[in-house]
């Protein structure tokens, strides 16, 4: 058994939803910014896509590996807005402040199935 | 680890609406400023916001936000005839700021509401990341 599939798909879950909570709380920053388009992206699509699809490829020696976890600028959506503006403004705070909070404590149970799995590990190493 | 880049972001949008709030408060502090000319008088001062672009990376979704600028409201000013008014000009008209009351309260109650979003948006990060913190203790 290999450490990385110990955690299964986990530990890339849990970078996403780090990933979602940044873009949310960029529209909730914005929420009075003329012309600023609500932004999120979709959390199981972005998943189901190949995990190394979310680096960005590092083709010469000395191009930066971006951080892991990184959504694809092409999975990026704008939200509908439910009451336009007259600013442009699609940011709507009720819905991302929901949002935000599912996806805080989605991100709340992502740790929780990789603490699992981290303690059944470390009774396995100590036996006791 | 990203989550540290939500107070930076959280924190930008916690510095524009309180600069919203400051305007607001110099706004109706000065409401009742008259004076005898246009040049002089008081005139209602609002924030222009825009979003805080990633240069290096531009697809970053992590947008922060940062006051553009601060506009005077080109809402013409009240004037008003006071003759015996000390500061009252040769025709015996004094010039009253042109800062709207209800406007500023809705603006002070919306600045404020924006300002505690983000307020929470830190403690959930915060919570979060304390949280990463304990794993597998």
């Amino acid at each position: 058994m290999q450490l990385d599939n110990a955690f299964g798909i986990h530990s890339q879950a849990l970078d996403l939803r780090a990933r979602r909570s940044e873009v949310l709380a960029a529209n909730l920053a914005n929420v009075d910014t003329p012309g600023y388009k609500a932004r999120d992206f979709d959390f199981q699509a972005v998943l189901r896509q190949e995990i190394p699809a979310l680096r960005l490829a590092v083709t010469q020696a000395d191009h930066l590996q971006t951080e892991q976890g990184l959504v694809p600028p092409s999975q990026m959506q704008y939200r509908e807005p439910m009451q336009p503006s007259l600013d442009g403004n699609t940011v709507d705070p009720d819905l991302e402040y929901s949002n935000f909070a599912a996806n805080a404590l989605e991100y709340q149970a992502s740790l929780r199935f990789l603490d699992g799995r981290i303690k059944s590990l470390m009774l396995a190493i100590k036996g006791q | 680890m990203s989550l540290f880049q939500i107070f930076d972001t959280a924190a930008t949008g916690m510095s524009a609406q309180s600069m919203r709030l400051n305007l607001v408060a110099s706004n109706l502090a000065n409401g009742d400023a008259v004076s005898s000319s246009i040049e002089q008088t008081y005139k209602s001062r609002q924030p222009v916001f825009r979003a805080l672009l990633n240069e290096i990376n531009p697809d970053d979704p992590a947008v922060g936000v940062r006051v553009a600028g601060v506009v005077e409201s080109p809402t013409p000013l009240r004037r008003e005839y006071l003759p015996n008014h000390p500061l009252a000009d040769k025709d015996g008209y004094v010039f009253r700021p042109n800062v709207d009351m209800v406007e500023e309260m809705a603006n002070m109650i919306s600045a404020s509401r924006s300002y505690q979003s983000n307020v929470e948006v830190v403690n959930s990060a915060r919570q979060m990341l304390s949280a990463a913190l304990r794993i597998g203790e």
